[in-house]
């Protein structure tokens, strides 16, 4: 057990890089494993949270756009989800590397809360920032179309209703519109954090290079399925941290769900959210 | 790792006819000029020419059998082909999985390539290679930032728009693409020896394949049909036996 | 293909273009557009049957095919689609080679399993070690098909389930009181009434399987990802048609392709929704009726 201790401390963090700096090569054991592959879980956790985090927004905005009168907000959010929506996402990686490598190496300084930044263009190659920016736009726009959806079966009662109260723009959105989109596309929504999720084991498999072999888990399955000749183990490893993962959001994507729902009569909730997808 | 690639193949059949032996031989097709895709669709390259002289040799039939690079040896344990030719290396590291034949390629130095004007300073900086390769091994251990890619196509793509400053990877590969990168690719630094010569890989326990393969090697070292084919390949300078 | 281009470094132009647009290579290229398209049309069936055996099974009163099916419905909520297509097809072959070692090689003694390598008699190998090429070639798109069928089998058994329950319980309840049996019931009331409620999941199921297929290539088989690497990868005077990185053209040229696909389906199931929710009290449904 010691050692496994030992190899905890060596390879715990070793996807972002702290830690022994070479893999392991020879006589791997199980421990070395469950650890290299879940220090490379930590990525795919990261992107998720942050894609999710950010998409969640913009997929919001989308939603509107794609609802909205006005045909110049209409039309490039009907684009931009079709784009998004339409492609595979293994193409979408490659082509958003292949792209990203073209542009010019420059450094840009800007200015958020009067901190100076200075960003790099070349970090766009990089998993960390390329990759994150196509799953970003990613789950924007299958979110996008899961609100789009949910605005759309807004029953009407409840928006005569709201205008009988008197409450117009931004006051009937934020206080009827949004809570009841969000209430109705909860449930799929639950399901695209699932498989954005799981769709970040594509980013180091398709097209963005793994740098100092720091890569995300299914890059150290693999990695370890080479070293070992043998994929009966760590490829389940990395099924059961998914596996993990997948529970733990649904838990509290189930929370939020019950938050949403909580002035319905016992009744009238939806018993647990049902398994549709819109991917 | 069922990965036959489909419509993969070039059969060749010899003149033994139906009582010769089958063996399934796994290239990776993508590493010229070893083996690679030519415009017709078929492998072809030095490994492609050299395999099929062995098994006429060996009086086998022999079939060709395109497979990813870093699944390539999992795929012979799991006997989906029965030997690879795919400008593997000897290395100790392999040898614990796998028996290998006799070297068919004298042992070739490894070089470092990077843009034009690069001093050797760029082989401790950001270095390209090829997943599973001995040369992403080496640049790992090395100090360097090791960048890697499925394939050794993007090892040179990485080099060329900047991504990686070098890329490390077999002589004989790099040499055509510097020669034919009009300047803009420069050999760097020095040459390094990481493994052995190349030979085909086998399952420990095809022992009778691998003394036919042998034999056969040998016989083509011994008339001069394997320096003939060495140079025609890479080259009148390339290494000979 | 043209005699023209009987000598590529001589022509340039449109000449060279449509020379180099239809070497052997390319047209292999062309032709994996047709592999992806047969997989799909083969994977759809495939997965629908699986999921339809998973939601029976779901449904089962003997309790041990019960957690079999839940089981097998639950796992694709909580496994990415690429590690189960890394890993099924070895298992599947293994498997299979294993059970065919079993019945035709049981005098053999020595271990399956030796060290790391899998080895199984000569008559048990899939397919036999002198089935031409071309069998092989079967074999490993057949074992691609499977994968593609199990995991997305998980998919449709997830919808159908649901669909399943969607069916008013008063229809069933109406069938038993005519006297029909649990069979009857089934196959000519639930059956029938569910189909309404599952097809929105399923043109969803279609748009997924679509965009999974790229991932054939990680199944060894040389679907249009792989061609299109392998020809936009720069080329030296080794080959007639020496150019650069083209890749990016490829691969938006693949872009393309997937997005008439899509967009074709799009098409397709927006008619066949806009039927479903026609009417309805709701924003969309009063927008339709309007």
């Amino acid at each position: 057990m010691t050692s496994c201790v030992d190899t905890i401390q060596d390879y715990g963090l070793r996807a972002i890089g702290i830690g022994e700096r070479l893999l392991p090569k020879s006589d791997i054991t199980l421990c070395e494993q469950f650890v290299l592959i879940g220090s490379g879980l930590l990525w795919n956790i990261y992107f998720g949270f942050i894609a999710l985090l950010l998409g969640f927004w913009l997929a919001t905005a989308l939603a509107l756009g794609k609802n909205s009168h006005l045909i110049w907000l209409r039309l490039p959010s009907n684009w931009f989800v079709f784009l998004f929506r339409g492609s595979p996402l293994f193409i979408q990686f490659f082509l958003a590397y292949e792209a990203f490598v073209l542009l010019p190496k420059v450094g840009i300084e800007f200015e958020i809360f009067g901190t100076v930044f200075a960003a790099e263009t070349r970090w766009l190659t990089r998993a960390w920032l390329g990759a994150l920016l196509v799953l970003f736009c990613n789950t924007a726009a299958y979110s996008a179309e899961i609100f789009y959806g949910a605005l759309k079966s807004i029953p009407v009662g409840e928006i005569e209703a709201a205008d009988s109260f008197g409450m117009s723009g931004t006051k009937k959105f934020t206080r009827i519109i949004w809570p009841t989109m969000l209430r109705l596309g909860w449930p799929s929504y639950t399901n695209e954090a699932i498989f954005l999720f799981h769709a970040t084991a594509l980013v180091f498999f398709s097209s963005f290079p793994a740098w100092r072999q720091k890569g995300d888990a299914l890059y150290y399955a693999s990695y370890l399925a080479d070293k070992t000749f043998n994929p009966f183990i760590p490829y389940p490893i990395l099924a059961g941290y998914f596996i993990l993962v997948t529970v733990l959001i649904i838990w509290i994507f189930g929370c939020v769900n019950r938050r949403l729902n909580r002035h319905l009569p016992d009744s009238q909730r939806p018993k647990r959210p049902k398994f549709q997808f819109i991917r | 790792m069922k990965k036959i690639m489909l419509t993969a193949v070039l059969a060749v059949f010899t003149a033994t006819g139906a009582f010769a032996e089958t063996v399934r031989l796994g290239t990776e097709g993508a590493y010229e000029p070893w083996n690679f895709v030519n415009d017709a669709g078929k492998l072809d390259g030095f490994e492609i020419e050299l395999g099929n002289e062995l098994c006429k040799r060996a009086s086998l039939s022999c079939e060709w059998v395109k497979n990813d690079w870093d699944s390539i040896i999992p795929n012979l344990k799991s006997g989906n082909y029965d030997a690879i030719i795919a400008g593997m290396s000897i290395t100790e590291e392999r040898q614990k999985a796998i028996d290998f034949t006799e070297e068919y390629y004298p042992a070739d130095p490894s070089s470092y390539v990077g843009l034009a004007g690069a001093g050797d300073a760029v082989t401790k900086g950001v270095v390209a290679a090829q997943t599973a390769t001995i040369h992403a091994g080496h640049v790992a251990s090395s100090g360097a930032t090791l960048v890697e890619f499925a394939t050794a196509e993007e090892t040179i793509a990485a080099v060329r728009n900047g991504e990686a400053d070098a890329v490390l990877a077999d002589s004989g590969y790099l040499k055509p693409i510097v020669e034919e990168s009009n300047g803009a690719l420069v050999f760097v630094g020095n040459q390094i020896q990481i493994g052995g010569g190349v030979g085909m890989g086998m399952r420990k326990s095809d022992g009778a394949l691998r003394a036919k393969l042998n034999a056969a090697i040998a016989s083509v070292k011994s008339d001069g049909t394997l320096n003939k084919m060495i140079a025609k390949w890479f080259g009148a300078d390339a290494p000979q036996f | 293909m043209f005699l023209f281009c009987a000598d590529p470094a001589a022509i340039e132009g449109l000449t060279w273009l449509s020379c180099y647009l239809t070497t052997g290579k390319h047209m292999a290229f062309y032709l994996s557009f047709l592999v992806v398209l047969v997989l799909m049309a083969l994977a759809a069936p495939a997965a629908m049957l699986f999921g339809f055996v998973g939601a029976l099974a779901c449904r089962s009163r003997v309790a041990p095919v019960r957690f079999l099916g839940q089981g097998y419905i639950t796992m694709v909520r909580g496994i990415p689609d690429i590690a189960f297509f890394l890993f099924v097809p070895v298992a599947l072959d293994q498997a299979f080679e294993f059970l065919r070692h079993k019945t035709f090689c049981s005098e053999t003694t020595q271990p399956v399993w030796r060290g790391n390598e899998f080895l199984v008699c000569d008559a048990a190998k899939l397919p036999l070690g002198t089935s031409p090429q071309w069998v092989h070639e079967i074999y490993g798109f057949m074992l691609a098909l499977l994968a593609f069928a199990i995991v997305f089998g998980a998919f449709a058994g997830n919808t159908l389930r649901g669909a399943m329950r969607a069916v008013p319980d008063a229809q069933l309840q109406a069938a038993a009181a005519f006297g029909m049996t649990r069979r009857q019931i089934f196959w000519r009331v639930h059956l029938p009434q569910m189909w309404v409620f599952a097809l929105p999941g399923l043109s969803n199921l279609w748009m997924i399987l679509v965009k999974a297929t790229p991932l054939l290539f990680l199944l060894g088989v040389e679907d249009v990802v792989y061609w299109a690497r392998e020809l936009g990868g720069s080329k030296t005077s080794a080959h007639s048609y020496p150019h650069g990185d083209w890749r990016l053209w490829y691969f938006l040229g693949l872009l393309v392709f997937y997005l008439a696909l899509t967009w074709l389906s799009e098409k397709f199931f927006t008619k066949l929704m806009a039927r479903f929710s026609f009417g309805q009290a709701t924003l969309g449904g009063s927008e339709a009726a309007s």
